[in-house]
Formats: structure tokens, sequence, C-alpha cells
């Protein structure tokens, strides 16, 4: 239980030492390094999992295990349950029946949620709406230093003293993540959080989010109706029909990946083809 | 109010200096023309006494104290009413916002409360109170709970719920949620509800002034009409114009201080 909150703990020292090392460049490739070996990401193992709102069965019974530091997409058409199967995971609703588990006791901190909208306390400067993220640990005598920490590891170590209003929806969404990060969570879910942005922002947004991954080995779980997306971050793309998971596709391709190439553009038309046979079929 | 004011502005055509000035060019004119219009004896000074004469009335009862002591009373008696209409209106906004059963079990009464003018109640408050000061505070704080509770618990109820779905998840207690997330959430409502209830506070106390009361201004400009003192009674009404102003004023300087996160009071 206690190992989850140490391992964030001395985070904030090395990165100080990092910072006026000479070799910036080696050190903080061994910073990485370090960091990837320490966070420890969770798995996950879903077992028998339904989920109802009045008569509608929006969950029917999913089994399914990630493996810690695995990424996974979740696509689907709208209602096909992706959105409340990731909420469930982030403790957010009640599950009905079936369970959840992540291999040992957890502590609010390790599951992260990000949301389609930033969801940033409009009256709180940027690093205030950061420092929310720390939850217990906000009043700790660090919580500044890791806020803006977080906040630099966005591109946004800047704007520390801005309002959200003058912010533009891809940095508001990066202080999201900002805050989704600041705790080192060992899973973080993403509720389409790039749903609201434009092509391009998207674009350095998943360029973002693969980078920070990488870095910090999280488990991450996105669930997004943009196939692209998914195949252009995932390991593992599951693709969810009525409730159920109908399609579970692994994702091969090296990282850093190659936006457009062949590779992912057949496996985004046979996923897309599944999804659209599905709708021939109703 | 505060929304319509910003937007009014056009915000391109800021002459620093001359800003602050421009909102006084109207009144300055009106009263300009007042004074020549009853100097030329165009408006006869038993209808309305020029500038000059309000002035110098204003002076006479400056020197006399009488002016000085009965804008103090009627100060006392607004700010008072205010604290106390205001904390126990605030207090029942806060109360519904927040919980179901509180809701539940006092906002119908109180929403049928707020269907009598409160200035009818003045027949029974003088046979409850007298003339005295307790009568005066009474109304005056009824005047203002309503406004003021109105507002705040619909500043309350109206927080955005993803934003305490999103505290919820971050971890914090109650206490930290209501601080940071929903009293913060509410308090442009809540401002809107002071402005309002500033408005009522005045037009509550001079009524009651008016008709019952032995000091204040509202007494000042009844005595003056006994005793046709038409430049008393219009200083009076020029009193209030400008305590109007000031008490809004005010509200506004405390509102830029505590909304400068919102877009609407972002200007630099």
């Amino acid at each position: 239980m206690h190992t989850a909150v140490r391992t964030s703990l001395p985070e904030t020292e090395l990165a100080g030492r990092a910072h006026f090392a000479p070799h910036a460049r080696v050190a903080r490739e061994e910073r990485q390094e370090e960091r990837r070996a320490r966070t420890t990401s969770l798995p996950l193992s879903i077992r028998a999992l339904r989920k109802s709102f009045g008569d509608n069965e929006v969950l029917r019974g999913i089994d399914l295990h990630i493996p810690a530091g695995q990424f996974v997409a979740i696509v689907g058409k709208s209602g096909c349950g992706k959105s409340t199967l990731l909420r469930l995971l982030a403790g957010l609703d009640k599950i009905d029946a079936g369970s959840i588990g992540f291999g040992q006791d957890i502590q609010p901190e390790d599951i992260r949620v990000m949301f389609q909208e930033p969801r940033l306390l409009p009256w709180a400067r940027v690093l205030g709406n950061v420092e929310v993220g720390l939850g217990r640990d906000r009043a700790s005598g660090d919580a500044h230093a890791r806020a803006e920490k977080a906040l630099s590891e966005v591109g946004l170590a800047d704007k520390r003293d801005q309002w959200p209003s003058v912010l533009s929806g891809g940095q508001k969404q990066r202080v999201a993540l900002a805050r989704a990060l600041v705790s080192r969570p060992r899973v973080l879910a993403l509720d389409e959080p790039l749903g609201a942005l434009d092509a391009l922002t998207r674009i350095s947004m998943q360029r973002l989010l693969e980078r920070v991954w990488r870095d910090q080995g999280f488990t991450a779980i996105l669930v997004t109706h943009d196939v692209a997306e998914a195949v252009a971050l995932a390991d593992r793309v599951l693709v969810i029909e009525d409730g159920r998971i109908a399609h579970d596709v692994t994702v091969n391709a090296a990282r850093p990946r190659q936006r457009g190439s062949a590779e992912l553009a057949g496996l985004e038309g046979s996923i897309l083809s599944h999804l659209l046979s599905a709708d021939d079929r109703t | 109010m505060s929304l319509i004011d910003s937007i009014s502005l056009p915000r391109g055509v800021r002459l620093p200096r001359v800003d602050g000035l421009i909102q006084w060019i109207v009144p300055l004119a009106i009263i300009a023309i007042w004074q020549v219009a009853s100097v030329t004896g165009f408006v006869p000074t038993r209808v309305l006494p020029a500038p000059s004469d309000v002035l110098l009335a204003g002076w006479k009862l400056l020197l006399s104290g009488e002016l000085v002591r009965n804008i103090w009373v009627s100060f006392w008696r607004a700010s008072i009413g205010f604290l106390i209409g205001g904390s126990v209106g605030f207090a029942f906004g806060l109360a519904n916002g927040l919980s179901q059963l509180s809701a539940k079990l006092t906002d119908t009464t109180l929403q049928m409360v707020r269907n009598v003018p409160h200035l009818a109640l003045i027949p029974l408050v003088i046979l409850w109170f007298g003339i005295d000061e307790s009568a005066k505070l009474f109304l005056v704080a009824l005047g203002v709970f309503f406004p003021i509770y109105l507002n705040t618990l619909h500043g309350i109820r109206t927080v955005d719920p993803q934003l305490i779905e999103m505290g919820r998840i971050y971890g914090m207690t109650d206490g930290e949620l209501f601080r940071r997330v929903i009293f913060p959430g509410a308090l442009p409502s809540i401002f809107v509800g002071i402005r309002f209830a500033l408005g009522i506070m005045w037009l509550t106390l001079i009524v009651a002034e008016t008709i019952a009361a032995s000091s204040g201004l509202g007494y000042m400009a009844m005595q003056a009409r006994e005793f046709m003192l038409i430049d008393v009674v219009v200083l009076s009404i020029l009193i209030y114009a400008l305590l109007g102003k000031l008490a809004d004023s005010a509200s506004r300087v405390l509102e830029r201080a505590t909304l400068s996160w919102h877009p609407a009071f972002q200007k630099r």
C-alpha cells in the first residue's frame, strides 16, 4: 500500500539534480530509465463486468486483461458502452456485477482520468490547477515544485501564472494532462481527451501523450472514436459492440510511429470495416 | 448586469485618461442645463430650485451638522439592515443550494413570502415595532434577503457538475470542494444578488424613513416638505442618487478584486 506513494517522492530531488547536470541530455536519459524502472504501472483484470442504466444494459459481460504499462485504445460506435467502461475502471461509477482488479491495493492517486473537457477551475491559475492533481499531497512542501515540473513536461512552464480562460483549447488540455500526471499515476484513463481539438493540435497532443507515456510508463486506456488515433497510439485496440468486446487487435508497429504509414493505414482500414460491418448487421 | 456593461463598452477605443471622465459628461450637462433654466426663469424656483440653491442649502445643513447626522443615521441603518438580511439570505441560499432536505423544507415557504411586497408590511411593522430603529432594520433586512437568497441559491445550483466531479476524483474533501469549487463558482451570481440588494436597500430605507422616522435622510426630506423647503427636498433626492452610486461602486470594486479570473473582468 505504501509503495505507491513512495515511488513518487524522490522524483523531484532527482529532477533537481538532473537540471544542474552539465550533460543535461545524458542526465535526462538516465532519469527516464530510472523512472521507467521505478514507476510501477498496474495491470488490470476485468471479469464478467456488467453495467445497466435502468433497463438499458450497457455492458454485457466484459472479460479483459491489460498487462502493466500497456497502451490500450477502446473504439466503438457512440453508445456502445466504451465511456461507461472507462468510468467503471476509474471508479467514477459503481459496477453492477463482475470485478475489476489491479493485482494489489491502490491509492486514489494511482488512477487518474482525463476527460474530453479540460475541467480546469477557471478561478485558479494554471499552476494552482495542476496542484489540484496532487490530491492529498497538495499541502506538502514540494507541491509547488512538483506542479511546476509537471507543467514543464507538457511544455507550458511559462503559462504557470495565467488564468485558464486565456489559454487555447489545446493548451487547456495540456494543463489537464499535467494535472493528471502530477501525482505520477500508475493508470491513466483518457475519455476522448482530444475529441474537441482541431486536427493539427490533436496530432501534436497525440505525440505528447505518446512521449509522456513512454517516459513514465503508466498503463494507458484511451477511449476514442477516431480509429486513426487509436492505431497511432495504442499497443492494442479493442472494438466494443453491444456491450461486449467484439475484436481485440494488436498493433505491433515500432515507436515512435510514422503517421500515415501503410502498416497503420491497413490496420485502421480493417478496424473500420469491423465497425462498419457491425453497422450493416443492425 | 456586469456582463452587459462589459459588452456595451467598445474595447478597441479606450482613452485611458478621459475614460473615467466620460461617464460624468451627461450628469454635468444636465446640471448645467438645469442651472441655466432656473436662472433664466424658464423653470420657476417653486417647482425646481437652481442647483446652486440646492448646493447652498446643503452647505447650510452641513454647517449645522444636521446633514452629516442624518446621512450617518441612514447609512448606519442601511448597513446594519443589509448585513442582517444579507447574511441570513446567504445562509439560506447556501443551505438550500447544498442540501436537498433543507431546500425541500424551506424553499416553498420562502418563495411564498417573496411574493408579498415587503413594503406592504409597513403598517404591520409599525404596529409591531413602533417607529424606532428595529422597524427600519427589519424592513431593510427583509428587502435585502430575497435577492441575496435567490442569487446565492442559483449560483450554487449552477456550478458546473463536471467541475464538482473533477474535484471529487482528485480527492477533495467536502470542505475543500466548497472552498475551491462551489463557492468560487457561485460568486459571480452572488454579486448580482448583492447589487440588486443594494438597490432595494436604499429604496426600502427611504420609504421607511419617509413614513415612520424621526431622523435620517427620508425624515429630513419629509420635514423640509412640511416647511416648503424645496431646495432641501431636492438635496435629499440628490444625496440618495449619490449614495446609491457609491454603494454600487463599492460592490464593483469588490467584484473586480474577487472575480479577476472572469473573462468579463480581464481588460489589460
